[in-house]
Parts: structure tokens; C-alpha cells; sequence
């Protein structure tokens, strides 16, 4: 049988699943790119459980072998989380509406 | 009455600001205008996360500390090195990323299990291996499409005979190891080590077969697979803040996921089994307009002089204008058009190029407004009033068989009216078939003209010929 524990997190994944359906639909086609790039920052979460698994006294990476694998499992979050928002944050900033394109900076080169 | 209440654990608050920061970082990305805030936001409820997790009885700060430093010094440099060309590569390879650390926390928490001789409860073994099959799919799944985009291997689908045989028995041997570990059939960690590795090999292979044009599809399915895996682990660990922005992930991808399939007319499955475009070069077609014997070439002066008296000019960009980097000499032509008093549109395909939004980026990059990209549905009654479609490096989203050839492989695929307009540029390096292998009819149509070559040098000496007129 399904424990309440379980029942009380399948609620927050269910419901998080629908706002996720509501607010992604609301993104327009145009920056499809940058959504992607932005969702694979958010998943970079894991990084969360990484460091608490690899982190804590408890760890079952003990020893140098398992010290590697920890470091490993962070570095791969961690990566996920740096990478993932500076790409995001790089692409973003190339759109730009109408107005202000055709004006290079302000010193005239025209 | 009196309840005594236990106090939340501060820990967990920080976690609901994070969940709360991240759905309104998504929320933001609804428009231009607000999307870079979002991305803040988003960062800043990561930041949160992370930094209260630190406070959660960490010993082993060197091991953390320096893993969290080096890769943030690999992600943040190649994240500023990697051109806009490349992105879908590099999007795969932080997907990957993720989906390989969901897998090795969901391993490190049942070792704990294990090590500890703590009973695991179903939930746990359960969602243990949920993270881990998925992670690892994704893991695995990612590398061969990064090794794919970045041409390492080749973008065309590879089949070997009982592919699908194949895939089906890797699959049964991990839900029967799974299985295995829910039931508690020791040694359970040898079971649950098998499911892994089976994952792995199912990754690799369940890509391998998915040709460069499926890859949109592909790439926000694997998105969606790490999303679930992050997810997955927040059930392992009792985590809200894991469960919660892994289920927005896995909304994200899914969602894309459906709307490209929607966009080539294709369900998923056909996706993923159809092997589309392996090597059937010759469409079974035969017989009537095979291949290029009325094709018009003509030469950049040409082009340059029917764009430069034309009122309006639709830009058609596909994999080719990314391939050639030819998005900044697209946006210096427009600039001279526009100085002529043409008006220049662009017409997007929701599957160009090799992940969604692909070519709205490139041209964002050339600074093209965003305002002048228009979606197929907003641009495709537009085509008649158009004097140009001036197509670069687009093929099967332009091809009129889709429409009208009931035989072909595409049919039904929603494709840009291009052959609407009164004349039809398109720049294309060959004659070669586009990447479905499947003859393109707008080629031999009368009002059609090609401009063979790469495109960037095609449309450089078109702008150098405008600039003469």
C-alpha cells in the first residue's frame, strides 16, 4: 500500500506537473531555445542531492574510490548549474526588440 | 485542543522559495522583455537551495568544495566559449550532466541503505531505480546525440537488423532487476547495479538509430527524461524542492517534445523506431521530376537585382544557414533591403535546425528583432503576397510534396507555402537531397531559381551585388 509520506509528495510532483503544463505553454515559440537551456539549469537541482549524498558523514563514498565518485557526482551537477544558467543568460540577452537595433552604441560611428 | 506543532525546518523554507523563485523564472520567459529577469530569479532560488543545503551537516568540504569550483569553472567557460551555432550540443551535454548525477545520488542513497542495514522501504527502492534508469538513459542518450551534433559520429540513423528485438530484451532485463530490487532479493545492489548498466546501454542505443533532423524531438525528450530523474531523487531523498522542479522540467521537455512531433506531423514512437531518413536516398517514387533536369541556376548578381525591386521578401533559414554561419550576412542583406524600402520577414519552422527555437536564436545573434521571426501558422498566407521567399539551407519544411504527394514519406508533415510566392530563391550547397533523402518538387517548379554554393559566400556576394544596384 501506497504510504501517506509518498501520497503527500506524488501531490507536490502531480501538481507541480500542471503549473509546469501552464506556464510553459505560455512561452512563446521564439524563445523555445532559451527555455530549454533554462529548464536544464533548473534540473541542475540535482546538485542539491548531490552534495547532501556526497556530503554528509553518512556518505557511502568513503575511502579515495568513493571520494571520486563524490567529486564526481558534484562536479556533473555543478557543471549542470553553471553551464546551464550562463548559456541561458548569454542567449537571452541577444534578443532584443525593434527600436533600439539599428543605434550602435553612442559615440556616433555612423 | 491543543496540538503541539513541530516547527518546519528552516531548511525546508528556503526549499519553497527556491520552488516559488523557479516557477517565476518560467513564468517570465513568456516574453522577451521579462526573460532575462527570469533567469535571475531562477538562479537566485538555485542559490538559495545550494547554500541551505550547505548548512545540512556537510563534513567533506574538500571533496564539495573543490567539485563544485571546478565545475563551475568548466561550466561557466565553456558555456561563454561555446558558439550559438553549437548550442544544441552543448545543451545536451549539461542535460547529460544532470541526468548522470540524478543516477549516482539515486545509487549513493540506496548504498546508504545498504551499508547502514536500515530496511528500505518500498518508496525508496522503488524511486531508487526510477532515478537511475532514466538518469542514466539520459546520461547515455545525450552523449550520442552531443557526438551526433558535433559531427564526432554521423548524423544519419544507424540500424543493424533486430534493432527493436534488441532494445525490447535490454528492456525487460531492467524492469525484471527492478522489480528484483522492490522485492528485496538480495544482493539487491547487484540487482540494481544490472538496471543501471542496462540503462546505459539502452541510451546509447535507443539514440544511435534517431537521424540529425529528429534531433529537436530527441533533445527535449532527454530534457524531459533528466527533469523526471531529478524529480525521481526528490522521492528518494523526501526532497520537495527535488520533486518539484524536476516535474516542471519534465513538463517543459514533455511539452516541446509533443509540439515538434505535432510540427512533422509524426507521433513519438515514430520518432524514436522509425529510423526516419537511413539510407533510402531514391524515394521508391521513380518516373516524374526526379531530381533536378528543370532546375534554373542563376548567379548572385541575379538575385541581388529580383530582391533589391521586390516589396516584400520572406527569408526561409534552415540547419544549412546554422551549418554555414550565415545568420550576421543574412541580417546585413535584410539592413540593405530595408534601406531600399523592402520589406523583410522571416518565416520559422518550429522543427529548422537541430533543437527548438533553434533558428530564432542564430538570428537573435545577428541582432534580427524578434519581431520580424514569424511562427509557420502567423507567415504562411503571407507567401502570396510576397515577391521573394529567398530559402537558405531550409529543404524538407519547404517541400510542397509534403502537401500534395500522398506517396511520399513526409506527407502530412505541416510544411512554409514558399512555392505561394511569386519567385523562389534557394541557396543550397548541391543538388543533393535534404536530409530525409526525399526529392524537393519546389526545385523543378518554373518560378524557382537556385543559387548553388555556401551560403554565408552566396548571400555575402548578393549583398555586395545589392549594394552596387
Amino acid at each position: 500500500m501506497i504510504s501517506a509520506h509518498l501520497l503527500a509528495e506524488l501531490t507536490v510532483f502531480i501538481l507541480a506537473v500542471f503549473v509546469g503544463f501552464e506556464v510553459i505553454s505560455k512561452v512563446p515559440t521564439t524563445l523555445h531555445t532559451p527555455l530549454m537551456s533554462a529548464t536544464n539549469a533548473i534540473h541542475g537541482i540535482v546538485l542539491v542531492g548531490a552534495i547532501l549524498v556526497a556530503g554528509q558523514a553518512d556518505t557511502p563514498f568513503a575511502g579515495i574510490g568513493g571520494a571520486i565518485v563524490g567529486f564526481f557526482l558534484v562536479l556533473l551537477a555543478s557543471l549542470n548549474v553553471f553551464g546551464g544558467y550562463t548559456v541561458t543568460e548569454r542567449m537571452l540577452a541577444m534578443f532584443k526588440p525593434r527600436r533600439p537595433a539599428p543605434k550602435p552604441p553612442a559615440d556616433g560611428a555612423q | 485542543m491543543n496540538v503541539v506543532q513541530a516547527v518546519a525546518n528552516p531548511v525546508d523554507i528556503a526549499y519553497l522559495i527556491t520552488g516559488i523563485l523557479f516557477i517565476l523564472g518560467l513564468r517570465y520567459l513568456s516574453s522577451p522583455k521579462t526573460a532575462v529577469l527570469g533567469n535571475r530569479l531562477s538562479a537566485v532560488g538555485m542559490l538559495i537551495a545550494v547554500v541551505a543545503t550547505l548548512t545540512q551537516g556537510i563534513v567533506n568540504w574538500i571533496v564539495i568544495g573543490s567539485a563544485l569550483v571546478v565545475g563551475a569553472a568548466i561550466g561557466i567557460l565553456s558555456a561563454q566559449r561555446v558558439k550559438m551555432t553549437a548550442m544544441p550540443q552543448m545543451v545536451a551535454l549539461f542535460n547529460g550532466a544532470g541526468g548522470g548525477a540524478a543516477a549516482l545520488v539515486a545509487a549513493g542513497e540506496l548504498l546508504k541503505y545498504v551499508n547502514s542495514g536500515t530496511p528500505i522501504t518500498y518508496d525508496v527502492s522503488f524511486t531508487s531505480v526510477l532515478s537511475a534508469v532514466i538518469g542514466a538513459l539520459s546520461f547515455a542518450g545525450s552523449i550520442i546525440a552531443f557526438l551526433k551534433l558535433q559531427e564526432l559520429m554521423t548524423g544519419r540513423p544507424i540500424t543493424y537488423p533486430a534493432q527493436q528485438v534488441v532494445n525490447a530484451l535490454i528492456l525487460l532485463v531492467i524492469l525484471v532487476s527492478w522489480g528484483l530490487v522492490v522485492a528485496g532479493v538480495q544482493p539487491v545492489l547487484q540487482w540494481f547495479w544490472i538496471a543501471l548498466g542496462a540503462s546505459l546501454v539502452l541510451g546509447v542505443l535507443f539514440v544511435l538509430p534517431i537521424g540529425g533532423a529528429d534531433m529537436p524531438v530527441v533533445i527535449s525528450l532527454l530534457n524531459s527524461f533528466t527533469g523526471l530523474a531529478a524529480a525521481s531523487t526528490g522521492f528518494v531523498l523526501g526532497n520537495n524542492v527535488l520533486i518539484i522542479s524536476g516535474a516542471l522540467v519534465g513538463a517543459s521537455g514533455t511539452l516541446l517534445t509533443v509540439l515538434m512531433g505535432k510540427a512533422m506531423n509524426r507521433s513519438i514512437t515514430n520518432v524514436l523506431f522509425g529510423a526516419f531518413g537511413a539510407v533510402k536516398t531514391s524515394t521508391a517514387a521513380g518516373g516524374a521530376g526526379h531530381g533536378g533536369q528543370n532546375v534554373r541556376s542563376v548567379t548572385p548578381d541575379d538575385v541581388a537585382a529580383m530582391l533589391a525591386y521586390a516589396n516584400e521578401v520572406i527569408v526561409v533559414p534552415g540547419y544549412g544557414m546554422a551549418v554555414a554561419q550565415a545568420q550576421h550576412s543574412i541580417r546585413e542583406l535584410a539592413d540593405q533591403l530595408e534601406k531600399k524600402g523592402v520589406a523583410v520577414k522571416y518565416a520559422i519552422h518550429p522543427v529548422a535546425g537541430r533543437m527548438p527555437g533553434h533558428m530564432n536564436v542564430l538570428l537573435a545573434e545577428a541582432n534580427v528583432p524578434y519581431e520580424s521571426l514569424y511562427d509557420m501558422d502567423d507567415i504562411n498566407p503571407e507567401f502570396e503576397r510576397a515577391d521573394v521567399a529567398l530559402v537558405v539551407g531550409a529543404n524538407d519544411v519547404t517541400n510542397p510534396a509534403a502537401r500534395e504527394d500522398k506517396n511520399s514519406p513526409i506527407y502530412g508533415m505541416p510544411i512554409l507555402n514558399v512555392d505561394k510566392a511569386q519567385n523562389v530563391v534557394v541557396l543550397k550547397r548541391s543538388m543533393a537531397s535534404g536530409f530525409a533523402g526525399i526529392d524537393n518538387p519546389l526545385y523543378d517548379d518554373p518560378k524557382t531559381v537556385m543559387l548553388f554554393g555556401d551560403a554565408k559566400k552566396s548571400i555575402d556576394s548578393v549583398v555586395a551585388g545589392v549594394k552596387a544596384l
